[in-house]
């Protein structure tokens, strides 16, 4: 039996959350976290968290898992499990619904902050526009972001200033466009990110990097766009 | 309930997939009042986990392609059961929408000549079958729905479209002339019940794969908008019709692309022989889904499995290279390491056909217009009513939906009912007011739920749910089976009706969601063990032991099921091509 200890929080029922006890049969078998907590769920339906794809590519399942930020679906017991204990608790840094739900209203909002569109107001043509394939290649590590925030909740500096620090997921995003050989929007774009917060609270500590569970590298896009402020002020 | 809460919009779609955001885009470009409920974050939805890319003849792989032959190999892929007027307007405007995508910064893969990449899917030709394998699935590496869907949803944030995320759609209201006015739905976050009224209600709910034990469908594939349309008495059509996918992964039921076997994968048995050449002997591994899933079954039954239990077989990608695996299906690469343990550059992926697709749905015409069947077989049109994406049956797939078709008919058919909502709104629509006895009536469920007490469990019920269509209505089909398995469902139908719901709390509460959905789980379930019962023949996905061969005298022809009575009718499939003579019923062969 595998003893599991999770964050529970009832805004209804709960003065304070509180982490509860379970066990759970996994029958020895190296099953993933979602798994686990979907057993929970048919013990205890009162447990409340998010899931979909259970295939690690919509991002809803974004949790903490014994200290460290991941999705639970592609989460392995094996990597996940300590002393045949694993604790979940919900991502840290924004405010907690209920259980493993957190409010991810501000982290969305720095998403929208950044024009996560492409600009681009010159005449389409009848067909695509063209791209070449090493133009194409400069989007490979950044358009595959998931949204999931488990980089953005790992990070001090987001802690701090959820309102102000784009975050490394939305800065991520805000590289993916400025890097796009088909958007016209470059100067628009590092005008709205030149203040003294919403990139350069960045400090390069790499919590990001660590975390993602799509292995993309949100401080290299942040340094990126650092080069890119520091060039167009110059 | 005279002091719910009401909100009021010009156009309400329910879903935030493809295809809902489709609609929703055109429709708040044109500055109408636009509202997206849906469960789920909209990136979160189960068009994101589409991987191999949308099927559209933009003539790049082949500067000399024609949407012509994309509608002949999809009209043939379908079994001749489906809507060659629908089918002709896709395979037309498909590169249109697709040119629309790319402008809004979908980041499709390239060639040299720097025109959107393309790749061979099954059951693709040249020259209307006689011309060879076409390459004409779009692609974004193999994760195109990934890259669709964020772009669809970037573009509805410069549009500025109301979401209302993490909303749940319980039931449709109706007015007292039957036209559909809006939804009730719950915001899940606060338990907060609303009226949404709306003066057209778009039903973009996807599909309900989770009907099955096995499926590659995202947990929340639980077929509400079937469901509520069931609930409000409305028809849905050809849901019998279910798609295996050939290859979701062994044990995990995660999807592996088509655009495997496209970039030049195969499948082998225990004894590492090829089998796709024995059984479609011209295109093998790229035949229609339907064949191929049904050797994969064959391969196994006859005892020629892979594995300690032989019950799955294996896809063979290793001998393309590490660098066309790196470069052309990295998420796959991922996932077989994931679930199935598996590192496709040096080994099999072990797969075995899976629940996937739902080619039925509510009956529309092209226009995105719900239709129902009035007492004279004359099709009528459901007055506010609107579906579109996989919870429609428009119906470009038929039988059987070819590989890629799915993205192209999100796009192309949420776009023509935002455009035809576009088109109506400014001539106005004039639908009466619900009264308070017709919201009522939309809260029978909700209010049931909430009063239960002494039921079962939920997640108990649901896995016997999916247990049963599992073993009674998967690939091969037998009548002395099914209505076996419709038998286990009319016992079902009670005690999933006297669920218990003990927590009745409000924030956040997704036990509740979770009663709601399996409700509706059930009604896709009952309605489609009726149909596939009821269609002796078979064609396409719906392959019976007990009637072999296709029947076109009796069944070239839509099934319609009542769920008022749970009978099942007949609709004429529509022959009517704008540009050229009806393609006409072949053997089907690959």
């Amino acid at each position: 039996m595998l003893n599991v200890s999770i964050y529970r929080y009832n805004p209804e029922a709960d003065a304070e959350p509180y982490m509860q006890d379970f066990q759970v049969d996994t029958q020895g078998k190296d099953i993933m976290v979602l798994d686990v907590l979907e057993k929970l769920k048919a013990q205890d339906a009162t447990l409340s968290f998010r899931r979909s794809c259970r295939e690690g590519v919509c991002g809803s399942d974004g949790v903490n898992i014994s200290g460290k930020n991941g999705l639970a679906c592609i989460t392995p017991l094996s990597e996940a499990v300590k002393g045949n204990k694993l604790v979940i608790r919900p991502l840290p840094g924004l405010p907690v619904i209920r259980d493993l739900v957190i409010d991810m209203t501000q982290f969305y909002a720095q998403y929208e902050k950044i024009q996560p569109y492409l600009i681009n107001n010159t005449p389409a043509p009848a067909i695509e526009r063209l791209q070449t394939q090493e133009e194409r290649a400069k989007l490979d590590g950044l358009y595959e972001c998931i949204l999931c925030a488990c980089c953005s909740t790992a990070c001090p500096s987001f802690w701090w200033n959820p309102e102000k620090f784009i975050g490394p997921s939305g800065l991520l995003q805000a590289y993916r466009f400025l890097a796009d050989s088909r958007d016209t929007g470059t100067e628009e774009r590092l005008a709205n990110l030149d203040d003294p917060f919403s990139v350069f609270r960045c400090h390069g500590i790499m919590n990001c990097v660590q975390v993602c569970p799509k292995g993309l590298n949100p401080t290299k896009a942040i340094g990126h766009i650092r080069n890119m402020l520091i060039r167009s002020a110059t | 309930m005279a002091n719910m809460k009401t909100m009021s919009f010009d156009a309400v779609i329910v879903g935030g997939g493809g295809s809902g955001m489709r609609a929703a885009l055109q429709l708040a470009q044109s500055g109408y009042k636009t509202a997206v409920i849906t469960k789920v974050f909209p990136t979160r939805s189960h068009t994101v986990s589409a991987q191999g890319g949308i099927t559209c003849a933009i003539a790049s792989d082949d500067p000399d392609d024609q949407w012509q032959w994309h509608m002949y190999d999809t009209i043939k892929g379908s079994d001749y059961i489906g809507d060659q007027e629908a089918i002709e307007y896709m395979c037309q405007t498909g590169p249109e929408a697709i040119f629309e995508l790319e402008h809004m910064g979908l980041p499709f893969s390239r060639t040299e000549e720097g025109r959107i990449y393309q790749r061979p899917f099954g059951g693709q030709s040249k020259d209307f079958g006689k011309g060879g394998q076409a390459a004409r699935t779009c692609a974004a590496a193999d994760r195109t729905g990934h890259a669709l869907l964020h772009t669809l949803y970037q573009g509805n944030l410069k549009s500025e479209t109301t979401f209302l995320n993490e909303w749940y759609a319980v039931d449709i209201v109706k007015n007292e002339d039957g036209a559909v006015v809006g939804v009730v739905a719950i915001n899940i976050e606060n338990g907060e019940t609303v009226y949404v009224k709306s003066k057209a209600t778009v039903f973009a709910t996807g599909g309900a794969g989770r009907i099955y034990a096995s499926t590659t469908n995202a947990h929340i594939c639980t077929g509400d908008g079937i469901g509520m349309a069931l609930r409000a008495g409305f028809p849905v059509q050809d849901i019998e019709m279910w798609q295996f996918h050939p290859t979701g992964i062994h044990g995990a039921g995660t999807l592996v692309t088509e655009g495997c076997r496209g970039e030049g994968g195969y499948l082998v048995n225990k004894d590492g022989e090829r089998f796709m050449e024995r059984y479609a002997p011209n295109v093998k591994d790229l035949a229609g889904r339907d064949v191929v899933a049904r050797s994969m079954v064959l391969e196994i039954l006859e005892g020629r499995g892979c594995g300690p239990d032989g019950d799955h077989v294996y896809l063979k990608l290793d001998h393309l290279g590490e660098e066309t695996l790196n470069a052309k299906l990295p998420g796959i690469l991922e996932l077989s390491r994931t679930f199935a343990h598996a590192d496709p550059i040096k080994e099999p992926i072990p797969v075995v056909p899976t629940c996937h697709y739902m080619m039925g749905g509510i009956p529309t015409n092209v226009d995105g217009q719900a239709l129902t069947i009035d007492e004279d077989g004359n099709d009528t049109v459901i007055e506010g009513f609107y579906a579109c994406g996989e919870a429609a049956c428009v119906s470009v797939h038929g039988a059987n939906r070819l590989g890629g078709n799915s993205l192209l008919d999100l796009v192309v058919f949420g776009r023509a009912s935002g455009k035809f909502i576009e088109k109506q709104l400014r001539e106005g629509i004039n639908l009466k007011e619900a009264r308070e006895e017709d919201i009522d009536a939309a809260m029978v469920l909700l209010n049931r739920v909430n009063d239960s007490s002494d039921g079962e469990n939920a997640s108990v019920l649901r896995a016997e749910l999916q247990t049963i269509m599992q073993n009674y209505f998967g690939v091969f089909r037998r009548g002395d089976y099914m209505q076996e398995g419709i038998k286990k469902l009319a016992e079902l139908r009670p005690r999933i009706e006297n669920v218990a719901l003990e927590d009745k709390s409000n924030a956040f509460n997704t036990a509740r969601i979770e009663v709601l959905e399996l409700h509706n789980l059930f009604e896709v379930a009952e309605a489609t063990a009726i149909a596939a019962e009821g269609r002796t023949e078979s064609r396409g996905a719906h392959a019976r032991e007990d009637f072999q061969d296709r029947d076109d005298e009796n069944w070239l022809c839509h099934s319609v099921y009542f769920p008022a009575e749970k009978t099942i009718g007949k609709r004429p499939v529509n022959f009517t091509l704008k540009t050229r003579e009806a393609f006409a019923p072949q053997i089907r062969t690959y």
